[in-house]
């Protein structure tokens, strides 16, 4: 008898995941949305707009500008914490695409939130998983008029930062214009250990973020693009106008991981 | 006791109902995914191979394998529409491109390394002279982008495949359910072509296999006995490789200051694809500088010109490079180095005895195969 009542216990295991979509459930999860809002020193990022200065006094533009972000946590304290669902957890922030900037949360439990913690680029486990992982923002052959494409096909892995622009202070490149391009990757190496540029941020909310009844409450993080110069490793583009995968990518990884910050909460 | 159960049996039961009902009410639209229909194909592994490295679960099929077929064979898959996959991997060949030292892109484009042979793919660890690709699902990106290559995208080969002849939406449909097509589905497509081109009927394996001894010559079987002895912990086991990465002293330090005015293009490509660091650009370790993948020797004698820049034309020219023709840098493999002296003595006899061998590796029915071959030029095409 113990053993049916075992085995009914785990076949209504087996049976609550199809019931996780019904209509029912969704009245106690609410949406919750992050926007990221891209700066460069507090005025908000104008692309392809020499108006942008890092403390070497190097004058600059951005012509293109993406990260990934993913493995999305609200924070619960300091021990827990309500974890966006895997496949749902990957996006892609873009400069030229406005809608890009905004996350969706659409399932998030009623509770009180301290803050949030992400990655910047996509984890090692999602990047050597097979093709069908690889849908939406994490197809691999995806490739944008403004940003190109965000992978390295020759030595799989996402670009989990580009950043792409112009200086008069950078050197010529082989097609006569003063460029500067930025291709950050490396999730640690498949084979053997490798690049790992992986980082993980958390930004902490002064005031608890209460997710229940009511409107939908959006946080706003300033990304302060100007920290990719000047974050601990300052960054000249007179020297290195170009990092691609390279030991150099390092630096330029710790310096985007400071680049946010929170700005305000809305709708509490 | 007997309640409770009836009482659990009701609300299960109630549950799923309502898991249904929702599921009526609420019409799924089903994202198109890669899961491919119909009865798999079970890989044959080949009784004197190990068992296949690439994932299990990894279902395969036959409108799946049809349907990678056609796309290998379609030069709708480059910019130009006459650049296919199967440009540089040619069936005739060993799936490479005999006689071209640099894989032959669009516009005669010329990319930086030769075209390795697509066969025995699923006992693979990674792909590539470097490695870079560590699943066979991303292999064809690398020639689908490079701009030397296919030069190509996923949305002008989307629009090409769906205005084709070809009923390409009709084989998307057969092989995973729906007719989108998608770059998941694709991509899945070639992989289980590709999963398909094992090379395991040569004379050697039937000769290893036990099936017939009598197979190989006097000259040949004493240059398995030395190819034993002298090639055989790189290129090891029944796939003829470790897969690992290794600088075998091919001349590799020219610099970009040493191009001529006056030189020809293919001079000029030459020398820097001399300078091409390997394992390293994956790696980023200056243990791995110049190294480059251990390749299978299986049918090699079709497979040339070799190594990882095709700089070697015959295969005489190999087995003199390893035997005289070493160069000395700090990352050289350690079994070309005995005390003061580099290589693996060889004779100019035993050289000869172990291509004789070499040859033995040659699988004409692989190459031959109707299943394989471009499918508008065979009859047992339904094109």
């Amino acid at each position: 008898m113990k053993l049916i009542l075992i085995l009914l216990v785990l076949s209504s295991l087996v049976a609550l995941p199809h019931q996780r979509t019904p209509t029912t459930k969704v009245g106690d999860r609410h949406r919750v949305s992050i926007h990221f809002s891209l700066q460069v020193d507090e005025q908000p990022l104008t692309l392809d707009s020499l108006r942008y200065t890092n403390r070497f006094g190097e004058r600059y533009a951005l012509s293109s500008l993406a990260f990934y972000v993913s493995n999305v946590r609200l924070l619960r304290g300091e021990q827990a914490a309500y974890a966006i669902p895997q496949d749902s957890s990957y996006f892609l922030i873009r400069a030229a695409d406005r809608p890009s900037q905004t996350l969706s949360l659409p399932q998030v439990p009623p509770g009180t939130y301290t803050g949030v913690e992400f990655i910047v680029g996509v984890d090692s486990l999602r990047s050597v998983s097979d093709i069908s992982h690889r849908t939406g923002v994490l197809d691999p052959t995806e490739v944008t008029e403004e940003d190109g494409a965000m992978y390295w096909e020759w030595n799989s892995g996402y670009i989990f930062l580009k950043m792409e622009g112009y200086s008069p202070q950078a050197p010529l490149d082989p097609s006569g214009r003063r460029s500067f391009q930025y291709h950050i990757g490396g999730f640690g190496g498949y084979d053997e250990p490798g690049l790992n540029n992986l980082k993980r941020v958390r930004v902490l909310f002064p005031r608890a973020l209460t997710v229940g009844k009511g409107a939908v409450p959006q946080v706003n993080l300033a990304v302060n693009l100007n920290q990719v110069f000047d974050g601990p490793n300052p960054i000249r583009l007179s020297r290195t106008p170009s990092i691609m995968f390279s030991p150099a990518s390092k630096q330029v990884a710790d310096n985007y991981a400071t680049m946010f910050s929170l700005q305000s909460i809305q709708n509490q | 006791m007997k309640k409770i159960l009836f009482y659990c049996f009701g609300l299960i039961g109630t549950l799923m109902l309502l898991a249904q009902t929702c599921q009526t009410t609420k019409p799924p639209q089903p994202a198109p995914t890669v899961t491919v229909i119909g009865p798999p194909i079970p890989l044959a592994v080949p009784a004197n191979f190990p068992q296949p490295r690439l994932d299990t679960s990894l279902k395969i099929t036959a409108a799946g394998v049809a349907l990678g077929r056609v796309l290998f064979y379609d030069g709708d898959l480059s910019s130009n529409r006459q650049i296919a996959c199967a440009t540089c991997h040619q069936q005739a060949n060993a799936f490479t491109h005999h006689g071209h030292r640099l894989s032959h892109g669009v516009d005669d484009r010329l990319s930086r390394r030769n075209a390795p042979p697509i066969q025995n793919l699923v006992w693979a660890k990674n792909f590539f002279w470097d490695g870079g690709v560590h699943h066979l699902d991303f292999t064809p990106l690398t020639a689908l982008r490079d701009t030397a290559e296919m030069n190509s995208d996923i949305e002008a080969i989307r629009f090409k495949l769906e205005h084709s002849r070809i009923d390409y939406n009709g084989m998307f449909d057969k092989a995973y359910g729906t007719r989108e097509i998608t770059s998941q589905r694709l991509l899945r497509a070639l992989t289980q072509f590709m999963s398909q081109l094992v090379s395991a009927s040569s004379r050697y394996d039937r000769y290893s296999r036990g099936e017939d001894t009598t197979l190989l010559t006097k000259q040949e079987k004493e240059g398995l006995q030395l190819f034993r002895s002298k090639c055989s912990q790189c290129h090891q086991g029944e796939l003829f490789t470790d897969y690992s990465f290794r600088n075998n002293g091919l001349a590799a330090t020219r610099k970009r200051e040493e191009l001529e005015f006056g030189m020809t293009e293919e001079q000029k490509v030459r020398l820097l694809a001399t300078r091409d660091e390997g394992r390293y650009r994956v790696t980023l370790n200056k243990k791995d500088r110049y190294k480059f993948r251990v390749p299978s020797l299986r049918n090699v004698q079709y497979t040339g010109p070799y190594m990882h820049d095709g700089r070697f034309t015959v295969l005489a020219q190999v087995l003199r490079h390893y035997a005289t023709g070493i160069e000395d840098s700090p990352t050289l493999d350690p079994r070309l180095r005995k005390g003061k002296k580099l290589g693996i003595p060889m004779t100019d006899d035993e050289q000869k005895k172990i291509i004789a061998f070499l040859k033995t590796l040659s699988d004409p029915e692989f190459m031959k195969d109707p299943r394989y071959a471009d499918p508008r030029l065979t009859r047992y095409s339904k094109l």
